[in-house]
C-alpha cells in the first residue's frame, strides 16, 4: 500500500514536472551569455528589455556567466544542457563548434531578414561550408593608441610610415620613454602586434593564408615580418619585462607618460580614460604602412550570438537573431557597448575614437578577426607563445619559427 | 522440523562469517567512493591518453602516438626539468621547518602568538600567497624590483624573465610550507622524552651533538609526514603557477599539472588524449614516490613499535 502510494506519488510529480516544462519550452528563451562586465552587462540587458517589449509572450531566461570562464563553459553547456542562444566569437574561433554540429545552421534568417546586405562585411567571417552560423553584433577596431603629451614631450610627429615610426622611437629612447608598451603576460597582447606587422609587411591575403596553415612559418615572407618587428625589439624600444605585466598595468605606463603608443583594441580606451587621459592628449591612429602598396586591412573581432544545436526554442531563438541583427537594435545597443554595429545601416555615435574607427574601418581593404580567431586554438597558443619569447629574445628567432613550422605541420594536417 | 534445516545453515553462514565480513561492510562505503573517483578516473585517463579527442567530437585511436609526440615535444621537457627543480627546492621546506620550530620551541611571554604569526602562511590560501608575490615581483612598483633598483640600477622583475621565474614561484610555495613543516615539528618537539634530553646532558651532549643524536632520531616520525607531504605539495604545485605566471613567459614556468590542465582544458587547449598522456606521466612519478612512502610504512609498522 505504502509502496503503491510512493509510485504514484512519483507519478505525479513527474507529471507535474512534464507538464511545467513543457508549458515552459512554449515561449521560454535560454540565453547564455559572458556579457558580465559591467558596461557589456546592461547593454544586454537593455537589448532583452526592448526584445521582451516587443514581443512580450517570450521570457527570455538569462544566464550570465563570467567572461573568462565562459570559454570554457560553453563546451559543457552545449553537450550537456543546451540553451536556445549562446554567445561566441566569429571565424575560426567557432569552427570547432560548427564542425561538431553544436551549432545551428542559421543561414534562412540571414536570407528572410536581409541580414546577407545589411551585415557584409563581417558575412565572410560567419560563414563555414557556405552557411552562416550565427549572428555578428558588435565589432571593434585595432590600432595604435598613443599619448600626445609623450609626443609633444620630445618633439616627434605622428608618423603614418613605419621608418617614421622607428625614427620617433629613438627620441622617445633617449628621452627613457618607452615607444612601444604592450603587456604579454596574458598573450594575446602580443599577437595583435604580430597581426599588424604581418599585415602590413605581406598583406591580408598572405596573413589569411599563414593563419589558414598553408603557407610554413619558415617562409622569406615570415622572416621580413619578423625583420621589421626586430627595428623594435632589437634597440629596446618596447617596455621592458612585458612578460610579466597586464594588459592594464602597461595601459597605466601609456597614461603615465611612460609609453608613447600602445598597440590595442578599442575598448581600451575606457581603461586609458579611468587612469586619467582625455580627448585632450589620447590619440588614435592606424598602424603605419610598412610595405608600401599593401592594401590597408585592419583587426576587427566580431561577438556574434549563436543557436546551439540543442536548442529546445529554435523558432523564438531565430525571432531573437533577426532582432539582434536589425539596424536600429544594433544602434541602440552598440551605443551601449561603446563599439561598432556590424550592420551597415546603423548609426556611429560621436565618441571620436568610434568615428575615427569606423572610418577607418569603412576603408579598409579587409578585416582580419584577431590572431587568435583566425587560427585554429592550439596554433594560436603556440604561436603567441613564439611572439612572446621573440619579443624577450630575439636572438631565439629560427628556433621559434622552426618550432611553428613543426607545430602547423601537425595541427593543420 | 521441516523449517529448520532452510533456515538454520544461512543464519549459521552470518554467524559463521560475521567477525569476516564486518569490517568489509565497514569500509565498502569508502571503497566504493574510492574506486568511483580515484581508480576509475586513474583507469579512464590510461584509456583516453591512446585517443585524440577534442572534448566535443568523435574519438579517434591513435595508439602511443600521444607519447611519442610527448618525447620530442619540448615544453614537456621544460615542465619535467622545472617538476625536478620544485622537488629538490621545495625540500628546503623542511631543514627550515625544522629551525623555525626549535627556535620557537622555548616559554617566554607571547611565544604563542609568535607560533600564530610564523603560521600564518599557511592559513591563508594560496592564491593570496600567489597575489602577494606577484606584488612583490612586479615590475615597475613591486618591492622586491624597487629594491633591486635601488641596490643595482636595473630592477630585476623575476616573472618576466624565463631563467627565474621558477625560482620565483618556488620561493612563493616555500613560504606557506615552511610553515606547515614548522607545526608539524612543534608538534613532534613536544613528545620528545625529556627524561633522555637530561640523561645526554649528564653524558655531556649539547648543541649540534644533542640535536643530531639525541632529538633528531626522536623526530622521526616529524620528519616522514613532513617529506611526504613536502614531496606531495611540490608535485601538485598548480595554484601558484596558475595565478603567478599562467606557465610564462613562453611556457617556462610549467609544470606537468600545469601543462596538463593547458592541454586538456584551458582556453587553447581540447586536446584530451595529449592532456592525459602528462597526467599518466605524472601519475608514474607520484606512484614511485607514494608506494616508497608506503614501503616504509608497512615496513614500520611490521617492525613494530
Amino acid at each position: 500500500m505504502l509502496h503503491l502510494k510512493k509510485t504514484a506519488g512519483l507519478a505525479l510529480t513527474v507529471a507535474l514536472l512534464a507538464g511545467t516544462s513543457a508549458m515552459a519550452q512554449q515561449r521560454t528563451l535560454v540565453f547564455n551569455t559572458d556579457t558580465s562586465d559591467p558596461a557589456p552587462r546592461a547593454a544586454f540587458d537593455q537589448l532583452i528589455a526592448d526584445f521582451e517589449a516587443e514581443y512580450p509572450d517570450i521570457d527570455v531566461v538569462v544566464n550570465m556567466f563570467d567572461h573568462e570562464g565562459y570559454k570554457t563553459a560553453i563546451r559543457n553547456f552545449l553537450t550537456a544542457d543546451s540553451p536556445d542562444l549562446a554567445n561566441w566569437y566569429a571565424g575560426n574561433r567557432m569552427a570547432p563548434f560548427v564542425n561538431a554540429g553544436q551549432f545551428m545552421d542559421v543561414s534562412d534568417v540571414w536570407a528572410d531578414a536581409g541580414l546577407n546586405e545589411s551585415l557584409a562585411s563581417a558575412r565572410a567571417s560567419m560563414t563555414i561550408d557556405d552557411k552562416q552560423w550565427g549572428v555578428p553584433y558588435t565589432y571593434y577596431q585595432w590600432g595604435i593608441y598613443y599619448n600626445r603629451d609623450a609626443y609633444a614631450a620630445v618633439g616627434a610627429e605622428v608618423p603614418t610610415t613605419w621608418d617614421q615610426f622607428i625614427a620617433n622611437c629613438a627620441l622617445f629612447k633617449a628621452a627613457d620613454i618607452d615607444c612601444l608598451t604592450t603587456g604579454t603576460s596574458a598573450l594575446w597582447p602580443g599577437a595583435g602586434i604580430f597581426d599588424y606587422m604581418n599585415l602590413r609587411t605581406n598583406g591580408y591575403e598572405f596573413h589569411m593564408a599563414l593563419t589558414a596553415g598553408e603557407v610554413e612559418w619558415t617562409d622569406e615572407r615570415v622572416r621580413n615580418t619578423f625583420a621589421e618587428w626586430a627595428k623594435l625589439v632589437a634597440p629596446g624600444y618596447m617596455t621592458a619585462n612585458h612578460a610579466a605585466i597586464d594588459w592594464q598595468d602597461a595601459a597605466t605606463l601609456l597614461v603615465q607618460g611612460k609609453a608613447a603608443n600602445y598597440v590595442m583594441g578599442n575598448f581600451a580606451v575606457a581603461t586609458f580614460m579611468d587612469g586619467g587621459m582625455t580627448e585632450e592628449n589620447l590619440g588614435f591612429m592606424p598602424f603605419p604602412e610598412i610595405t608600401p602598396g599593401v592594401p590597408r586591412a585592419e583587426d576587427a573581432p566580431t561577438d556574434t550570438v549563436h543557436i546551439p544545436a540543442g536548442a529546445q526554442n529554435v523558432d523564438d531563438a531565430k525571432l531573437f537573431l533577426a532582432f539582434l541583427g536589425r539596424a536600429d537594435v544594433q544602434t541602440k545597443l552598440n551605443a551601449a557597448l561603446g563599439q561598432l554595429p556590424v550592420n551597415n545601416q546603423s548609426e556611429v555615435g560621436t565618441d571620436p575614437y568610434l568615428t575615427a574607427g569606423f572610418d577607418m574601418l569603412s576603408n579598409a581593404y579587409a578585416l582580419a578577426q584577431f590572431f587568435d580567431r583566425d587560427a585554429p586554438a592550439e596554433m594560436a597558443k603556440i604561436g603567441m607563445e613564439g611572439f612572446q619569447e621573440f619579443m624577450v629574445r630575439p636572438e631565439n628567432l629560427e628556433d621559434i619559427l622552426q618550432r611553428l613550422e613543426a607545430a602547423r605541420q601537425r595541427i593543420y594536417n | 522440523m521441516s523449517i529448520t534445516p532452510s533456515s538454520q545453515p544461512s543464519q549459521s553462514w552470518w554467524r559463521r562469517n560475521q567477525q569476516a565480513l564486518t569490517p568489509w561492510l565497514f569500509l565498502a562505503p569508502g571503497m566504493f567512493m574510492f574506486a568511483v573517483y580515484v581508480v576509475w578516473p586513474i583507469g579512464e585517463s590510461f584509456r583516453i591518453s591512446f585517443y585524440d579527442w577534442d572534448g566535443l567530437g568523435a574519438k579517434e585511436y591513435i595508439g602511443t602516438a600521444n607519447y611519442t609526440e610527448l618525447w620530442g615535444d619540448r615544453n614537456f621537457v621544460t615542465s619535467l626539468k622545472n617538476n625536478v627543480i620544485w622537488l629538490v627546492l621545495y625540500m628546503l621546506a623542511v631543514p627550515a621547518g625544522l629551525m623555525i620550530a626549535l627556535f620557537l620551541n622555548q616559554t617566554v611571554f607571547g611565544i604563542r602568538l609568535y607560533k600564530s604569526l610564523f603560521f600564518f602562511p599557511f592559513v591563508i590560501s594560496q592564491v593570496v600567497v600567489g597575489l602577494m608575490f606577484t606584488w612583490f615581483y612586479a615590475p615597475n612598483f613591486g618591492l622586491l624590483y624597487k629594491l633591486t633598483e635601488w641596490l643595482t640600477g636595473s630592477g630585476i622583475a623575476i616573472l618576466a624573465d624565463p631563467d627565474l621565474v621558477t625560482y620565483g614561484v618556488i620561493a612563493a610555495g616555500l613560504w606557506p610550507q615552511i610553515a606547515y613543516c614548522m607545526i608539524l615539528y612543534l608538534t613532534g618537539l613536544n613528545n620528545v622524552s625529556a627524561d633522555q634530553i637530561e640523561a645526554a646532558r649528564l653524558d655531556g651532549a649539547k648543541g649540534i651533538r644533542m640535536l643530531w643524536y639525541v632529538i633528531l632520531p626522536q623526530l622521526r616520525p616529524a620528519t616522514f609526514i613532513a617529506v611526504v607531504v613536502t614531496v606531495i605539495g611540490a608535485l601538485r604545485s598548480f595554484d601558484l603557477i596558475s595565478i603567478m605566471t599562467n606557465g610564462g613567459p613562453f611556457g617556462s614556468s610549467r609544470v606537468l599539472s600545469y601543462y596538463m590542465y593547458e592541454q586538456a582544458l584551458s582556453e587553447y587547449g581540447y586536446r584530451m588524449g595529449y592532456g592525459a598522456a602528462i597526467a599518466v606521466v605524472l601519475f608514474a612519478i607520484m606512484m614511485v614516490f607514494i608506494s616508497g612512502f608506503i614501503w616504509k610504512m608497512v615496513r614500520d609498522e611490521k617492525g613494530g613499535y
